[in-house]
C-alpha cells in the first residue's frame, strides 16, 4: 500500500472511521457516552492503546510472528498483548491518576476486548502497512472512536430533557443516532479511499 | 512434524511468559504504596500499609467509622473530613455528596478515598468510643411473627457505653447460598444502664440478607461480631415536651429511651405514637402501657392502618398523623424523635412541620 501516513491518520479519522464505518467497538461506545466527561477519559484511553498496540502488535508480528513462521496464531498473540498492555495500563491509571482510574476504571477490562482495538491490528496485517503507516492509522482510528464517542454523548446529553419513547431510550436511540451519525460520514468517503 | 510444533509452542509460551513476567513487576512496583500516616484529628497517628480505602485502614486499627452499605459506594454514612492528602473528589463519590459539601471539598467518603500518601483526617471524637465487640446470642423472643428481640452478651466482661437511641452493626456470617457476610446497622433496644449486653428488634424482611440469616439461622449460644455505637439520633437532654413516632421495629430506639428515662426519672410531657398495620404487627404492648404509670406524663398511642372487622380493636386508625394535633400543647417547646421508614419518616415530619415543630428539633432514624 502506498498510502502517505499523513493521509491514512486523516483517512481512520473521517473517510474510514473504525466505529461508524467498520461498527468496531460499540460495547463501551454504548455504555459509557450516557457521560460526556467520561466518554473522553474512555476515548483517551483508546486512542493511547490503539496507537501503542498498533505499533507494538506490528512490531511482533514482523519480527516474532513471520520469523518464526506462526503467523497463524496472530490472533492469539495480538490479544494476549493488547490484554497485557491494557492491565498495565490499568495499574499505572490507578497508581497516579486515580480520578480517572474510578472513571475509567471499570471500563479499561472492556478495552481489552474492545474490538476496535483488535480489528485494527488486524486491518494492519491484511493491509499490509509498513510501521509509519501502523502507528497512522492506530493512532488515527483512536481518534475518530473518540470523536464518535463524544458525538454521541454529546447528543445523548442533549436528549436528556427530550422525551425517548419508552422502548427505544438508552441503547435504542444510541444506535439509531449512531446510524444517521455514519451516514453523514459516508460523505466524507469520496475523497479517499483506504479498503 | 512434530519439531514444528515444538517449535510453535515454546514460541508461544516465550511471547506469554515475557507478558506475565513484565505483569509481576509492574504490580509489585506500582501497586505498593509503602508505609503511610493517618493523622487524625491531629491528636493521633496510625502508620499503615498504602494502597487500601480509607475506611478499611482504619477499621484495621479498630477504629469503625459508620457504614452500612460495607465500602461499596452507595449509603454515605463513612463521610468525614480528610484536609490533606486524599486527592481529588471522585466521580464515584459526587452523586452522595450536598451541593455545600461538594464547594466545601474537603467531606469525602472514607470507602472511596485511597490512601496512597500520608494523610490528615477529622472524624468526630465519638467515634474512638466505637468498638468491636463479640458476643454471644443469649436470648431470643418472638415479638410478632414477623419480628424478634434478640438479646447479645459480651464476651470477656466487655462493655459498650452509648447514648440511648443509637445504633450498632451487625456483622452476618455467611449461610446456604449466601457467600459473603454482610453488615447491617440495627438501634439498640435495651437501656444504656445495661451494658454487659444489649438487645436489637429485627422485623423479618423477605429476601433480606441480614434478616433471613437472624430469623432463620442465628441460635441461642451462636457468637456474633457487633460494631457500635453509632448515631447522632439519641435523646436530648431539655425539657421540651416530647412526641414519639415509631412504626414496626422502630420500637427498638424508642424503648431504649423510655427506659432510660424510668430510671433516671422524667417529669416531660411525652406522647408515643406507634403505627402498625394490623392487631398481629402490635407487640410490647402491656410494657409500652406500664410506663403510662411510670411516668407523670406520658401516653402511649397505638394507631392501627389496616384494622380488620372483628379483630376486637378499639384504638385508633388510619395514620398517625392526624393524632398530633391533641398531643401538641406548644409546638415551639416540643422535640419530637421519629424512627422508621424513610417513607413514614418524611410523612411524619411533613405533619410535625405543619404543626409548628421546629424543624431543628425532629430527630430522626430512617431504616434506608
Amino acid at each position: 500500500m502506498d498510502i502517505s501516513a499523513f493521509v491514512l491518520f486523516w483517512a481512520a479519522i473521517f473517510t474510514s472511521n473504525i466505529l461508524l464505518t467498520n461498527f468496531l467497538g460499540m460495547c463501551s461506545y454504548l455504555s459509557v457516552s450516557r457521560e460526556v466527561e467520561s466518554s473522553f477519559g474512555l476515548g483517551v484511553a483508546v486512542v493511547f492503546v490503539l496507537t501503542i498496540t498498533a505499533a507494538l502488535n506490528w512490531l511482533v508480528y514482523h519480527y516474532i510472528l513471520v520469523y518464526f513462521g506462526i503467523v497463524y496464531l496472530q490472533f492469539i498473540v495480538f490479544i494476549i498483548v493488547i490484554a497485557a498492555f491494557v492491565q498495565l495500563l490499568e495499574l499505572i491509571i490507578e497508581r497516579y491518576t486515580p480520578a480517572l482510574y474510578y472513571t475509567l476504571g471499570i471500563f479499561l477490562p472492556l478495552i481489552t476486548v474492545n474490538c476496535a482495538i483488535f480489528g485494527v491490528s488486524l486491518f494492519l496485517v491484511i493491509r499490509n502497512y509498513n510501521f509509519l503507516q501502523s502507528i497512522a492509522f492506530g493512532a488515527g482510528s483512536g481518534i475518530g472512536w473518540l470523536l464518535a464517542i463524544l458525538m454521541l454523548a454529546a447528543i445523548r446529553r442533549k436528549l436528556k430533557e427530550k422525551m425517548v419513547p419508552l422502548g427505544l431510550q438508552g441503547v435504542g436511540i444510541s444506535l439509531i443516532i449512531t446510524g444517521i451519525m455514519a451516514l453523514a460520514f459516508v460523505g466524507f468517503s469520496g475523497i479517499v479511499q483506504i479498503q | 512434524m512434530f519439531t514444528i510444533i515444538i517449535k510453535d509452542v515454546t514460541v508461544l509460551s516465550a511471547i506469554g511468559s515475557l507478558l506475565a513476567i513484565i505483569m509481576v513487576i509492574a504490580q509489585r512496583r506500582l501497586s505498593n504504596y509503602g508505609d503511610c500516616k493517618i493523622d487524625i484529628n491531629g491528636k493521633r497517628e496510625l502508620v499503615i500499609k498504602g494502597g487500601n480505602s480509607l475506611l478499611s485502614s482504619l477499621s484495621d486499627k479498630q477504629i469503625f467509622l459508620p457504614s452500612a452499605c460495607g465500602g461499596r459506594g452507595s449509603c454515605a454514612a463513612c463521610k468525614c473530613k480528610v484536609i490533606s492528602g486524599g486527592g481529588p473528589i471522585l466521580p464515584t463519590e459526587k452523586p452522595l455528596l450536598t451541593k455545600a459539601e461538594l464547594a466545601a471539598g474537603d467531606i469525602r467518603l472514607a470507602c472511596q478515598v485511597k490512601v496512597k500518601s500520608d494523610i490528615k483526617i477529622e472524624i468526630p471524637a465519638g467515634i474512638f468510643n466505637i468498638r468491636r465487640f463479640n458476643a454471644t446470642v443469649t436470648e431470643i423472643i418472638d415479638y410478632t411473627y414477623d419480628t424478634k428481640g434478640i438479646t447479645f452478651k459480651f464476651a470477656d466482661g466487655e462493655k459498650i457505653d452509648f447514648l440511648a437511641g443509637q445504633y450498632v452493626q451487625l456483622e452476618t456470617k455467611p449461610y446456604g447460598k449466601v457467600k459473603q457476610g454482610v453488615i447491617r446497622a440495627y438501634s439498640i433496644s435495651s437501656k444504656p444502664e445495661i451494658n454487659s449486653s444489649l438487645q436489637l428488634i429485627i422485623r423479618y424482611v423477605p429476601e433480606g440478607i441480614c434478616t433471613t440469616w437472624v430469623h432463620q439461622h442465628l441460635k441461642l449460644g451462636d457468637t456474633v461480631s457487633l460494631t457500635g455505637p453509632y448515631g447522632d439520633f439519641f435523646l436530648r437532654d431539655t425539657d421540651a415536651d416530647i412526641i414519639y413516632v415509631a412504626g414496626g421495629s422502630g420500637k427498638a430506639p424508642i424503648k431504649s429511651m423510655l427506659e432510660h428515662l424510668a430510671v433516671i426519672g422524667c417529669k416531660r410531657k411525652m406522647t408515643y405514637f406507634f403505627g402498625a398495620r394490623t392487631t398481629k404487627d402490635l407487640y410490647l404492648t402491656d410494657e409500652m402501657h406500664a410506663f403510662e404509670k411510670v411516668f407523670p406524663s406520658f401516653e402511649y398511642v397505638p394507631v392501627l392502618s389496616h384494622s380488620e372487622q372483628g379483630d376486637g380493636w378499639t384504638g385508633k386508625t388510619g395514620f398517625v398523623m392526624p393524632y398530633f394535633k391533641d398531643a401538641i400543647r406548644d409546638p415551639k417547646n416540643t422535640e419530637a424523635y421519629l424512627c422508621g421508614s424513610p417513607g413514614m419518616i418524611n410523612a411524619v415530619t411533613k405533619a410535625l412541620i405543619e404543626e409548628g415543630i421546629p424543624k431543628d428539633k425532629i430527630y430522626y432514624d430512617s431504616f434506608g
